[in-house]
Protein backbone atom coordinates (compact mmCIF):
# COMPACT_ATOMS: atom_id res chain seq x y z
CA UNK A 1 0.00 0.00 0.00
CA UNK A 2 1.33 3.42 -0.75
CA UNK A 3 2.48 5.48 1.31
CA UNK A 4 -0.96 8.50 1.27
CA UNK A 5 0.06 12.03 -0.59
CA UNK A 6 0.13 14.45 1.98
CA UNK A 7 2.22 16.86 -0.15
CA UNK A 8 -0.72 19.36 -1.50
CA UNK A 9 1.42 20.76 -4.25
CA UNK A 10 2.36 17.55 -5.41
CA UNK A 11 -1.26 17.16 -5.51
CA UNK A 12 -1.87 19.46 -7.57
CA UNK A 13 1.18 18.55 -10.20
CA UNK A 14 -0.38 15.21 -10.68
CA UNK A 15 -4.33 16.42 -11.44
CA UNK A 16 -2.01 18.97 -14.13
CA UNK A 17 -2.50 17.51 -18.21
CA UNK A 18 0.50 16.12 -19.48
CA UNK A 19 2.82 15.49 -16.73
CA UNK A 20 4.80 12.83 -16.58
CA UNK A 21 3.00 11.50 -13.31
CA UNK A 22 5.95 8.69 -12.64
CA UNK A 23 8.40 11.18 -11.31
CA UNK A 24 5.71 12.24 -8.28
CA UNK A 25 6.17 8.52 -6.93
CA UNK A 26 9.81 9.55 -6.67
CA UNK A 27 8.74 11.32 -3.27
CA UNK A 28 6.58 8.48 -1.99
CA UNK A 29 7.21 6.00 0.14
CA UNK A 30 6.90 1.98 -0.34
CA UNK A 31 6.94 -0.14 -3.49
CA UNK A 32 5.60 2.84 -5.68
CA UNK A 33 8.68 4.99 -4.90
CA UNK A 34 10.84 2.24 -5.26
CA UNK A 35 9.94 1.43 -8.17
CA UNK A 36 9.67 5.11 -9.62
CA UNK A 37 13.56 5.26 -8.65
CA UNK A 38 14.12 2.13 -10.47
CA UNK A 39 12.80 3.51 -13.36
CA UNK A 40 14.61 7.29 -13.06
CA UNK A 41 18.13 5.01 -12.61
CA UNK A 42 17.38 3.25 -15.84
CA UNK A 43 16.60 6.64 -17.71
CA UNK A 44 19.97 8.02 -16.11
CA UNK A 45 22.12 4.66 -17.07
CA UNK A 46 20.88 5.09 -20.52
CA UNK A 47 21.71 8.86 -20.64
CA UNK A 48 24.99 7.97 -18.82
CA UNK A 49 26.05 5.12 -21.23
CA UNK A 50 24.98 7.56 -24.14
CA UNK A 51 27.72 10.55 -22.96
CA UNK A 52 30.05 7.55 -22.11
CA UNK A 53 29.63 6.36 -26.00
CA UNK A 54 30.23 8.99 -27.45
CA UNK A 55 33.26 10.13 -25.82
CA UNK A 56 34.92 6.66 -25.77
CA UNK A 57 37.34 8.08 -28.25
CA UNK A 58 39.21 9.79 -25.05
CA UNK A 59 39.25 6.80 -23.10
CA UNK A 60 40.97 4.46 -25.44
CA UNK A 61 42.45 2.33 -22.73
CA UNK A 62 39.79 1.52 -21.15
CA UNK A 63 37.74 -1.75 -21.61
CA UNK A 64 34.32 -2.32 -22.74
CA UNK A 65 32.98 -3.03 -18.90
CA UNK A 66 35.82 0.00 -17.30
CA UNK A 67 33.37 2.28 -19.60
CA UNK A 68 30.16 0.46 -18.40
CA UNK A 69 31.69 0.72 -14.62
CA UNK A 70 32.06 4.64 -15.26
CA UNK A 71 28.84 5.24 -16.64
CA UNK A 72 27.25 3.08 -13.57
CA UNK A 73 28.87 5.95 -11.45
CA UNK A 74 27.64 8.68 -13.32
CA UNK A 75 24.11 7.07 -13.36
CA UNK A 76 24.82 6.56 -9.36
CA UNK A 77 25.50 10.34 -8.60
CA UNK A 78 23.31 11.89 -10.64
CA UNK A 79 20.02 9.66 -8.96
CA UNK A 80 21.44 11.13 -5.82
CA UNK A 81 21.18 14.92 -7.66
CA UNK A 82 18.08 14.38 -9.13
CA UNK A 83 16.59 13.32 -5.71
CA UNK A 84 18.04 16.38 -4.48
CA UNK A 85 17.21 19.08 -6.51
CA UNK A 86 13.31 17.45 -7.06
CA UNK A 87 12.22 20.72 -6.08
CA UNK A 88 14.20 22.35 -8.61
CA UNK A 89 11.92 20.59 -11.44
CA UNK A 90 10.08 23.53 -12.75
CA UNK A 91 8.41 21.71 -15.84
CA UNK A 92 9.84 23.74 -17.95
CA UNK A 93 10.79 20.59 -19.91
CA UNK A 94 9.80 17.21 -19.11
CA UNK A 95 10.86 15.52 -16.29
CA UNK A 96 12.72 13.03 -18.87
CA UNK A 97 14.90 15.56 -20.22
CA UNK A 98 15.55 17.69 -17.02
CA UNK A 99 16.77 14.25 -15.64
CA UNK A 100 18.66 13.37 -18.72
CA UNK A 101 21.01 16.76 -18.46
CA UNK A 102 22.26 15.32 -14.62
CA UNK A 103 23.22 11.79 -15.97
CA UNK A 104 25.01 13.31 -19.20
CA UNK A 105 26.61 16.21 -16.79
CA UNK A 106 28.15 13.71 -14.03
CA UNK A 107 29.13 11.12 -17.02
CA UNK A 108 30.82 13.79 -19.10
CA UNK A 109 33.07 15.21 -15.82
CA UNK A 110 34.26 11.56 -15.12
CA UNK A 111 35.21 10.94 -18.60
CA UNK A 112 36.81 13.99 -18.82
CA UNK A 113 38.64 13.78 -15.35
CA UNK A 114 39.45 10.43 -16.11
CA UNK A 115 40.74 10.91 -19.28
CA UNK A 116 43.30 13.55 -18.08
CA UNK A 117 43.85 11.55 -14.91
CA UNK A 118 47.87 10.72 -15.28
CA UNK A 119 48.42 13.78 -17.32
CA UNK A 120 49.73 16.97 -16.26
CA UNK A 121 48.16 20.27 -16.01
CA UNK A 122 50.39 22.99 -17.30
CA UNK A 123 50.19 26.08 -15.50
CA UNK A 124 53.02 28.23 -16.30
CA UNK A 125 52.23 30.90 -17.80
CA UNK A 126 54.90 31.11 -20.14
CA UNK A 127 53.22 29.60 -22.29
CA UNK A 128 51.20 31.82 -23.70
CA UNK A 129 54.36 32.69 -25.48
CA UNK A 130 53.86 30.35 -27.79
CA UNK A 131 50.84 32.00 -29.35
CA UNK A 132 52.24 33.17 -32.40
CA UNK A 133 52.13 29.16 -33.46
CA UNK A 134 48.76 28.24 -32.03
CA UNK A 135 46.36 28.99 -35.02
CA UNK A 136 46.17 29.08 -38.71
CA UNK A 137 46.40 32.72 -38.44
CA UNK A 138 48.65 34.66 -41.12
CA UNK A 139 51.83 35.11 -39.02
CA UNK A 140 53.67 37.01 -42.25
CA UNK A 141 50.68 39.38 -42.29
CA UNK A 142 52.14 43.15 -40.32
CA UNK A 143 48.25 43.79 -38.70
CA UNK A 144 48.15 40.58 -37.59
CA UNK A 145 51.43 40.27 -35.81
CA UNK A 146 50.41 43.30 -34.30
CA UNK A 147 47.07 42.22 -32.89
CA UNK A 148 49.21 38.58 -31.76
CA UNK A 149 51.74 41.23 -29.76
CA UNK A 150 49.10 43.47 -28.08
CA UNK A 151 47.20 40.39 -27.65
CA UNK A 152 50.31 39.07 -26.15
CA UNK A 153 50.87 41.91 -24.04
CA UNK A 154 47.48 41.68 -22.58
CA UNK A 155 48.06 38.64 -21.11
CA UNK A 156 51.36 39.69 -19.46
CA UNK A 157 49.90 43.24 -18.25
CA UNK A 158 46.23 43.08 -18.26
CA UNK A 159 45.14 40.45 -16.08
CA UNK A 160 46.01 38.48 -12.36
CA UNK A 161 48.40 35.87 -12.32
CA UNK A 162 45.09 33.61 -11.60
CA UNK A 163 43.26 34.98 -15.06
CA UNK A 164 46.28 33.93 -17.04
CA UNK A 165 46.87 31.09 -15.26
CA UNK A 166 43.40 29.69 -16.34
CA UNK A 167 43.12 31.26 -19.77
CA UNK A 168 46.18 30.09 -20.32
CA UNK A 169 45.12 26.39 -19.24
CA UNK A 170 41.82 26.20 -20.85
CA UNK A 171 42.44 28.11 -23.93
CA UNK A 172 45.72 27.45 -25.06
CA UNK A 173 46.62 23.80 -23.23
CA UNK A 174 43.02 22.83 -23.90
CA UNK A 175 42.57 21.30 -20.30
CA UNK A 176 38.90 21.03 -19.88
CA UNK A 177 37.35 23.35 -17.06
CA UNK A 178 36.30 20.53 -14.81
CA UNK A 179 39.66 18.90 -14.77
CA UNK A 180 41.22 22.47 -14.09
CA UNK A 181 38.51 23.12 -11.05
CA UNK A 182 39.54 20.12 -9.86
CA UNK A 183 42.52 21.11 -10.19
CA UNK A 184 42.50 24.39 -8.57
CA UNK A 185 39.95 23.27 -5.75
CA UNK A 186 37.64 25.73 -7.48
CA UNK A 187 34.09 24.82 -9.32
CA UNK A 188 33.55 24.91 -13.18
CA UNK A 189 31.34 28.11 -12.38
CA UNK A 190 33.53 30.18 -10.28
CA UNK A 191 36.81 29.09 -13.04
CA UNK A 192 34.21 30.12 -15.78
CA UNK A 193 32.99 33.23 -14.38
CA UNK A 194 37.15 34.36 -13.86
CA UNK A 195 37.69 32.94 -17.37
CA UNK A 196 34.80 35.57 -18.57
CA UNK A 197 36.28 38.48 -16.90
CA UNK A 198 39.83 37.28 -18.24
CA UNK A 199 38.11 37.61 -21.88
CA UNK A 200 36.84 40.65 -21.22
CA UNK A 201 40.07 42.67 -19.54
CA UNK A 202 42.27 40.79 -22.54
CA UNK A 203 39.59 42.50 -25.03
CA UNK A 204 39.76 45.69 -23.72
CA UNK A 205 43.30 45.29 -23.83
CA UNK A 206 43.34 44.77 -27.64
CA UNK A 207 41.06 47.22 -28.49
CA UNK A 208 42.99 49.97 -26.23
CA UNK A 209 45.76 49.01 -28.06
CA UNK A 210 44.11 49.70 -31.75
CA UNK A 211 41.97 46.94 -32.38
CA UNK A 212 38.39 48.11 -32.01
CA UNK A 213 37.48 45.54 -34.73
CA UNK A 214 37.72 42.70 -32.68
CA UNK A 215 34.62 43.46 -30.92
CA UNK A 216 32.86 43.63 -34.04
CA UNK B 1 40.34 42.32 -40.07
CA UNK B 2 37.04 41.57 -37.97
CA UNK B 3 36.23 39.70 -34.81
CA UNK B 4 34.40 37.42 -37.41
CA UNK B 5 38.10 36.72 -39.29
CA UNK B 6 40.28 36.06 -36.02
CA UNK B 7 41.58 32.39 -36.02
CA UNK B 8 39.68 29.75 -33.72
CA UNK B 9 42.48 30.21 -31.14
CA UNK B 10 42.72 34.19 -30.73
CA UNK B 11 38.64 33.72 -30.92
CA UNK B 12 38.34 31.08 -27.94
CA UNK B 13 41.04 33.95 -25.72
CA UNK B 14 38.89 37.08 -26.53
CA UNK B 15 35.42 35.26 -26.60
CA UNK B 16 32.58 37.15 -28.19
CA UNK B 17 32.02 39.85 -25.59
CA UNK B 18 28.38 39.39 -26.31
CA UNK B 19 26.28 39.18 -22.90
CA UNK B 20 25.76 35.60 -21.54
CA UNK B 21 24.98 33.66 -18.84
CA UNK B 22 27.39 31.41 -16.34
CA UNK B 23 28.11 27.29 -16.20
CA UNK B 24 25.12 27.03 -13.34
CA UNK B 25 22.98 28.98 -15.02
CA UNK B 26 23.31 27.10 -18.22
CA UNK B 27 22.60 24.44 -16.66
CA UNK B 28 19.49 25.27 -15.02
CA UNK B 29 18.44 26.10 -18.35
CA UNK B 30 19.70 23.31 -20.82
CA UNK B 31 16.70 21.03 -21.10
CA UNK B 32 14.10 24.37 -21.62
CA UNK B 33 16.49 25.55 -24.44
CA UNK B 34 17.17 22.10 -25.98
CA UNK B 35 13.54 21.47 -25.92
CA UNK B 36 12.91 24.84 -27.65
CA UNK B 37 15.35 24.19 -30.32
CA UNK B 38 13.67 20.56 -31.12
CA UNK B 39 10.44 22.62 -31.14
CA UNK B 40 11.53 24.98 -34.00
CA UNK B 41 10.87 27.47 -31.27
CA UNK B 42 12.98 30.57 -30.98
CA UNK B 43 15.12 29.49 -28.26
CA UNK B 44 17.79 31.86 -28.34
CA UNK B 45 14.91 34.91 -27.71
CA UNK B 46 13.52 33.04 -24.99
CA UNK B 47 16.60 32.23 -23.26
CA UNK B 48 18.85 34.86 -23.43
CA UNK B 49 22.77 34.60 -23.16
CA UNK B 50 22.62 30.71 -23.49
CA UNK B 51 23.98 30.59 -26.73
CA UNK B 52 26.68 32.98 -26.28
CA UNK B 53 27.67 30.67 -23.27
CA UNK B 54 27.58 27.80 -24.99
CA UNK B 55 30.06 29.48 -27.80
CA UNK B 56 32.53 30.11 -24.87
CA UNK B 57 32.15 27.31 -22.35
CA UNK B 58 33.48 23.36 -24.48
CA UNK B 59 32.07 21.98 -21.49
CA UNK B 60 28.51 22.94 -21.43
CA UNK B 61 28.79 22.76 -25.57
CA UNK B 62 29.48 19.14 -25.46
CA UNK B 63 26.53 18.72 -22.95
CA UNK B 64 24.32 20.06 -25.02
CA UNK B 65 24.84 18.32 -27.67
CA UNK B 66 24.56 15.28 -26.20
CA UNK B 67 21.28 16.20 -24.62
CA UNK B 68 20.56 17.50 -27.95
CA UNK B 69 21.29 13.95 -29.39
CA UNK B 70 20.14 12.00 -27.10
CA UNK B 71 16.68 14.43 -27.44
CA UNK B 72 16.89 13.47 -31.08
CA UNK B 73 17.72 9.36 -30.36
CA UNK B 74 14.39 9.16 -28.22
CA UNK B 75 12.38 10.81 -30.67
CA UNK B 76 13.06 8.00 -33.65
CA UNK B 77 13.03 4.81 -31.38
Amino acid sequence: MPAPDTNPDVSALAAAPGVEEWYLDLQTEGARGEAAVAHLHGLLLRAARFEVFRRRGSLSELSAVELDELAQDAADDAAVSVLRRLGDFRRESSFRTWAYKFALLEAAVKVRRRAWRDREVTLEPEHWESLAHAGPGPDDDAEYGELLEAVREGIRTALTPRQRQVLVAAVLEGVPIDVLAERLGSNRNALYKLLHDARRRLRAHVVDAGFPEVNE
Amino acid sequence: MTGRDLDPTLKRLLGSGEPEIGCDECFAQLDRYVELELAGAPADELVPGLRAHLVGCPACAEEHESLRALLELDSVS
